[in-house]
């Protein structure tokens, strides 16, 4: 079971409060955790990642395990405490505007 | 009993304000999707409880909600805008080419007849439609594919189109304004477009009268005379009454012709009004007094309306969206400021008062008159 946690504009959009759990078959990826994401929530399509190109859209970051994960490719294996579910996938909202 | 319901979109979020045909005491409902920047919500003519609302950030992109019950509930549908086929290019504001990418929807535009059908404009500009209450959205790539959209280069509010007007008697007819290319026709349904922007002077392009290129804010048509357009151009007042064919400025004795909204009286089709923006350089007020200009003559003769409205230390600015009409038999006129206030007239424009003072900036305004 992989946790992720949202951004509160997400959490809202997606009608769901504290975090995310995902099923998600090993290898856990970028790419896999998106996938169930947008599988299980279909109204965070194209929130995080481009709909066609499935590009990370470029206000949003990825953490884990208190590294920044956003620009490693979307097939590299995630960390091994996030894919156990000891950590979770945080998909951040990035710093900027008002 | 009758009544309206005034639709505002702002910065950060939506507000539903409702009131009984008096128009005395209303209702201020929200925000909905707080936060979010609501570039506009519109009903359905054919529905009054089909609302469509474009919610959309800079971090989450595009999200599109739909309600049936008059606003009371939402709930998203789709927001899958992708370009038919290759996209190709538009220029840039540096003159270089550049790959069309959908950033937003600046406009719904649901159809006269069908609550499941909707008009969307999008930044870059194109037309999208859904028939399906907003799942699927196609788009009338007819337009987008004009031979002069390789020439079409942004605004300084980005590559919008913002307008979408059909014409009440004619199924196949529809005009569309894309700032800044100007404006468009069909008269096959929307397969193909053609500019009709003859009689348009804007002197900051290279050629002040090319096909395309215009800076058009925003064009407005009286249902009951749909060759009759009217339109606040970046700088200029124009009118037309030939379908788009032919402008002429009708800009007259304005303070300024410098602005974003025109509209029509919902029963006087030849009654209008602007509000005149200091410059395009000043998008705000002239010398600091919020002033609504109404001509009863279809242009060239404007009155100030300011009663009820601030006359001092007013340095705020209306949208192109933020101006709406009901269609009662005393006419309401609204508008919604980028400080936050709405305001209306229930006669017409001769007096004014706020709905609400202290929204965030308002985007859009568009009214429901309500059976």
């Amino acid at each position: 079971m992989i946790r992720v946690v949202l951004p509160m504009h997400l959490r809202r959009l997606a009608q769901v409060s504290g975090e995310v759990q995902l099923d998600v078959a090993p290898p856990a990826t970028q790419r896999a955790v998106l996938d169930a994401l947008e599988a299980s929530y279909p109204t965070l399509r194209g929130t995080v990642r481009d709909q066609v190109t499935h590009q990370r859209r470029a206000f949003i970051r990825f953490f884990a395990c208190q590294q920044d994960l956003s620009n490693d490719p979307p097939d590299a294996p995630l960390p091994e405490a996030v894919a156990t579910g000891a950590e979770p996938f945080l998909v951040v909202g990035a710093m900027a505007g008002g | 009993m009758s009544g309206v319901r005034v639709l505002v979109g702002t910065r950060k979020g939506a507000f539903i304000l409702t009131a009984d045909s008096k128009r005395e005491r209303w209702d201020v409902n929200g925000p909905h999707f707080g936060g979010w920047e609501i570039y506009h919500v519109k009903g359905s003519p054919a529905d009054p409880n089909r609302i469509y609302a474009s919610q959309t950030s800079g971090w989450f992109g595009q999200i599109m909600q739909r309600s049936n019950d008059g606003g009371k509930s939402w709930e998203t549908v789709g927001n899958k805008f992708v370009y038919e086929g290759e996209p190709g290019t538009h220029l840039w504001y540096d003159g270089t080419p550049r790959p069309w990418k959908f950033t937003r929807v600046w406009h719904l535009e649901p159809s006269l007849h069908d609550p499941d059908t909707v008009y969307a404009g999008v930044e870059d500009a194109a037309l999208f439609r859904s028939q399906d209450g907003g799942q699927t959205w196609e788009e009338l790539s007819g337009l987008r594919r004009h031979p002069t959209g390789p020439q079409w280069a942004p605004g300084a509010g980005g590559m919008c189109l913002h307008t979408i007007i059909q014409d009440p008697q004619n199924a196949q007819r529809m005009f569309v304004a894309i700032s800044a290319a100007g404006t468009f026709r069909t008269d096959d349904g929307g397969k193909t477009w053609r500019p009709v922007n003859h009689g348009l002077r804007s002197e900051q392009i290279p050629n002040p009268t090319a096909e395309v290129g215009h800076c058009v804010h925003r064009i407005a048509m009286h249902p009951s005379r749909p060759q009759t357009l009217f339109m606040q151009k970046h700088w200029d007042v124009m009118r037309t009454d030939d379908a788009g064919e032919n402008w002429r400025e009708v800009s007259g004795n304005l303070p300024t012709d410098f602005g974003f909204p025109i509209d029509v009286h919902p029963h006087e089709p030849e009654t209008i009004y602007v509000v005149p923006i200091k410059s395009d350089s000043e998008h705000y007020t002239p010398d600091g007094k919020l002033r609504v200009y109404r001509s009863r003559t279809g242009g060239n003769t404007w009155e100030a309306l300011t009663r009820g409205l601030p006359q001092s230390n007013v340095y705020v600015n209306v949208l192109r969206d933020a101006m709406a009409v009901d269609a009662l038999e005393s006419a309401g006129v609204y508008f919604g400021t980028t400080g936050g206030q709405v305001y209306a007239s229930i006669d017409a424009g001769d007096s004014w008062t706020p709905i609400v003072r202290d929204l965030p900036a308002v985007l859009s305004v568009e009214v429901q008159t309500l059976p």
